[in-house]
């Protein structure tokens, strides 16, 4: 009969609208609720009904591989030989894969030899040209630059916030391994350490000659039978996603204010221009 | 030659090898072979192309042709050069030929005589290159305006912010002070006009004037001659900011009352030199820069780049096809970008005539579960950048996890593979039922799209259409089947087709797809399983960052949810391969199914000439490149 084409069509529409409020009251409204279980019926593939996300009173959270705008590890704080350190080399492959070339490295040199340091000494990033497409942090050779989930980049100017340099673009390892715990403990099996490839090395050259600065790095060397680091770092990566699951409640390390960050920084690098006074 | 002569009378199925032969023992004048390393194919004598285009499509059977494009081989051989791909509908691979002309007064003559589908693409050559086509109908610039100076793919044209021949550029490392390309060649500055142009002319804004320079073959004296009342045709521009032309696109109508009696697609609004950014980019750098053609299946569009770069690769000594669990999990991804794409194009078409955004809502929705799996998987929803020469970006996650990381961010966690099986057993297919339900039988949908928008089979062919326009003209060519790569071979599906070739048999051929594609994708499912803990790269590790390409040309092809999608791939190294390509090709379908519109929107009202525009299903983005 002519029509009934139509008729079906707009009760699938009508069974759209019940459906949505029987699900509602199937979940007894848990479906709006924060916890991860009942975000996850919301959006997940069973749900019917509604499935919209209120943004921005609730923003759906990224997934690890996430990737957007760049930045730089450095070594945490609290890191005893290292702390405030960058992992970049300025060895330039960023630089070289970037599909729209939006990365700028300066490579520093060594006053007294002239030659260069591994450690840059300008690291720009114009986000106005950054595609987001992953590459410079694919194919890193040290794990030091990292694609970021911090999406919210909105600014009033672009021609003043919009190149971010080295200072901006430092966060430290502690920060990308509660974004991305299960990336970071791959990539730290890969590297056979937490730290920076170069920190295990020259823990190992420590201990070997005794120096015996740092007794905590060296201790965790000396128990580097492979097994057994492993066992160890497996825990620890427990201990990180638990400590992360509760910091996801309150504020995360980056949403404190940034003069916090800056006297943590200043201080961080105090210390480091102590020690090197004291080495050199 | 006995040989020959006995297959005369099945002349239209001789393979590649003997067709070729063929053409040489016949037109043996004509014809010579293309020798150049890692080439393929024939090189045709200017004078004599037309009449071998006929030998080709008539005597030989290649009655499609895929794709035509210009190379400028400046420095290696100082010639232009235009490159053929024809196929035949029956299936099997391509015949290409070629036709060589000097640099300047670049001339090779008009094939729009043979294949109309030739029409767009020879003006983009023109438009592009520089190279003029006697016995084109229409020769005008097409991505380009009118007053643009110069031919921008030409190897001597430098675009506004040059700043090195290819990437990567000497001034971002060691020494990478950070400076803005804009704040060096301020706005304003990076103009020149030709010294002959006109502004005056391109300014004034008569009617008359507008559509003289626009040179877009609209016969205004025969409107604007009659006097007063009388005239009863009319011009009326649809576009390019108008919401049912997806994107900045124009059409060009002129109408007698309501009904259409001339149409003119303008476009390259949107066109950012895609090909010439692919010059300067490594082969690497491309693959993101794929992703922005048709931003809707970037799956598809990363799977036939890499398709191609690899065919060159395979030239090489160094090189590991991909392994089966790689193969499989791109097949995947592209049957979900297939579904993605056709439950849009279905969606937006139905808003372009009418049912206006509560069905298109309830696709979207089914396609953003498809983008969180992308998210997880890819890194991104829409520009994925998955896949690699050799490999892909990384395996399937254990979980589908998100970190809480921003204020009010809310977590997620599910099993990756129970997440893909629930969405490929009972969701996707759910909501293709209730699309069925909402629309197939629907008397007003088939009241406005039944016997709206004909093309015959015959002018789809000729037309160069592609994908569903071409297989809801009745032409059962699928490049999965007729052409096969990766694991298709191996699958169990069928190749969409309806017969009338009008707005509704182009919707009936994307439903069947969407079950097609989830049939695929059923069989896909079994193979993720058993090839678990298998490397996605074949020598266990990431391919390099720098790699180098022999030397050759490839033309790697998909069917991607809009039709054929081709990368037509020039490498110009010398031994040791090349790190840039010379020449990078899109065959862009969302562009060549343009071509066909004024003929199919001819004689239809106004309100028909949104929904026939949209069901072609283009992307601006791939249009205009």
């Amino acid at each position: 009969m002519y029509g009934t084409g139509l008729a079906k069509g707009l009760r699938l529409t009508l069974r759209h609208f019940v459906e949505s409020y029987i699900d509602d009251l199937r979940y007894g409204f848990r479906k709006y609720h924060h916890s991860t279980d009942n975000f996850g019926i919301r959006q997940g593939t069973q749900t019917k009904g509604v499935i919209t996300v209120q943004y921005p009173d609730e923003k759906i959270a990224v997934p690890e591989r996430f990737r957007f705008v760049p930045f730089l590890i450095v070594e945490d704080d609290d890191h005893p030989t290292r702390s405030g350190k960058d992992w970049c080399t300025s060895c330039g492959i960023c630089a070289k894969v970037c599909p729209p070339q939006c990365i700028w490295i300066v490579r520093g040199n060594d006053p007294d030899t002239g030659r260069p340091v591994p450690e840059p000494e300008g690291f720009f990033i114009d986000i106005d040209i950054c595609m987001n497409c992953g590459y410079c942090a694919e194919y890193c050779p040290f794990d030091a630059i990292k694609m970021d989930h911090d999406y919210e980049l909105a600014s009033y100017d672009r021609t003043s916030h919009h190149i971010h340099d080295k200072e901006k673009l430092s966060k430290p390892n502690s920060y990308w391994r509660s974004i991305a715990p299960t990336r970071a403990y791959d990539e730290m099996l890969v590297r056979g350490t937490w730290e920076h490839k170069d920190a295990a090395k020259e823990a190992r050259r420590g201990s070997a000659s005794s120096r015996a600065s740092s007794p905590q790095p060296a201790a965790q060397q000396a128990a580097s039978a492979a097994a057994a680091e492993t066992a160890a770092v497996s825990a620890a990566v427990e201990a990180e996603t638990v400590a992360t699951a509760a910091t996801a409640e309150g504020a995360t390390p980056w949403s404190e204010d940034d003069a916090k960050r800056e006297e943590r920084r200043r201080k961080a690098l105090e210390r480091k221009a102590k020690r090197a006074a004291r080495g050199g | 030659m006995e040989n020959l002569a006995a297959a005369e009378q099945s002349v239209e199925r001789l393979s590649i090898d003997d067709s070729i032969e063929y053409l040489k023992a016949n037109h043996s004048q004509a014809i010579k072979l293309d020798d150049r390393d890692g080439y393929e194919g024939v090189i045709v004598d200017s004078d004599m192309l037309v009449d071998i285009a006929r030998v080709i499509r008539d005597e030989l059977g290649f009655d499609y042709l895929s794709s035509a494009t210009a190379v400028d081989y400046l420095g290696e051989g100082d010639h232009m050069e235009m490159v053929y791909h024809a196929y035949r509908s029956s299936g099997g691979g391509a015949l290409v030929f070629k036709a060589q002309t000097d640099r300047e007064a670049a001339e090779i003559p008009s094939l729009v005589s043979v294949w109309r589908g030739a029409d767009f693409q020879e003006r983009e050559a023109w438009d592009l290159y520089g190279i003029r086509f006697p016995g084109h109908p229409n020769l005008t610039r097409i991505l380009m305006w009118e007053g643009f100076e110069g031919h921008p793919m030409r190897k001597d044209w430098r675009e506004a912010y040059y700043e090195e021949e290819q990437k990567p550029f000497d001034s971002r490392w060691p020494g990478g002070h950070v400076h803005r390309a804009e704040e060096k060649n301020v706005f304003g500055k990076n103009v020149s006009y030709p010294p002959d142009i006109d502004l005056n002319r391109l300014m004034d804004t008569s009617e008359e004037a507008v559509y003289q320079s626009l040179g877009l073959g609209v016969d205004i004296e025969r409107i604007m001659d009659k006097d007063g009342f009388e005239t009863n045709e009319l011009v009326v521009n649809m576009g390019p900011h108008h919401p049912s032309t997806h994107g900045v696109f124009r059409m060009l109508l002129t109408v007698d009352g309501e009904t259409v009696t001339s149409l003119e697609p303008v476009m390259g609004y949107l066109h950012r030199n895609h090909e010439k950014i692919g010059e300067r980019n490594t082969y690497l750098h491309n693959i993101p820069f794929t992703d922005r053609l048709d931003y809707i299946s970037s799956m598809g569009n990363n799977h036939g780049y890499v398709l191609a770069v690899e065919q060159l690769m395979s030239l090489g000594r160094k090189y590991n096809p991909p392994t089966y669990r790689c193969e499989a999990l791109r097949v995947m991804m592209v049957e979900l970008s297939r579904i993605v794409n056709h439950l849009w194009a279905i969606g937006f078409w139905l808003n372009d005539i009418g049912a206006f955004f509560t069905p298109v809502l309830y696709f979207i929705q089914e396609r953003e579960r498809i983008l969180d799996f992308f998210e997880a998987v890819a890194g991104s929803r829409m520009m994925c950048n998955y896949m690699r020469f050799g490999g892909l970006f990384g395996d399937l996650p254990e979980r589908i996890k998100s970190v809480s990381n921003l204020t009010n961010d809310r977590v997620r966690d599910y099993n990756t593979m129970q997440f893909l099986t629930e969405m490929i057993n009972e969701r996707i297919p759910r909501t293709i039922d209730e699309l069925e339900v909402l629309l197939t039988q629907n008397e007003i949908l088939i009241e406005r799209s039944m016997g709206v928008g004909i093309l015959s089979a015959e002018d789809a062919l000729n037309f160069s259409a592609a994908g569903p326009l071409l297989r809801g003209s009745g032409v059962a060519y699928d490049i999965r089947r007729a052409d096969p790569y990766s694991i298709y071979p191996e699958l169990d599906f069928d190749v969409a087709v309806e017969e009338e070739g009008d707005m509704y048999a182009r919707y009936r051929v994307r439903v069947t797809e969407l079950r097609e594609s989830v049939r695929i994708l059923k069989q896909i499912l079994p193979r993720l399983e058993s090839t678990q803990g298998e490397s996605i790269w074949a020598d266990g590790k990431p391919g390099a960052y720098a790699p180098r390409v022999p030397h050759g040309e490839s033309y790697g092809r998909v069917e991607n949810g809009k039709g054929e999608l081709g990368y037509y791939i020039v490498s110009a190294g010398g031994r040791g391969g090349s790190s840039n390509p010379w020449r990078y090709h899109v065959r862009a379908p969302s562009f060549i199914n343009l071509t066909p519109l004024g003929h199919m929107s001819k004689g239809h009202k106004v309100a028909d000439i949104v929904g026939i525009l949209g069901s072609i299903d283009i992307v601006l983005g791939e249009t205009d490149r």
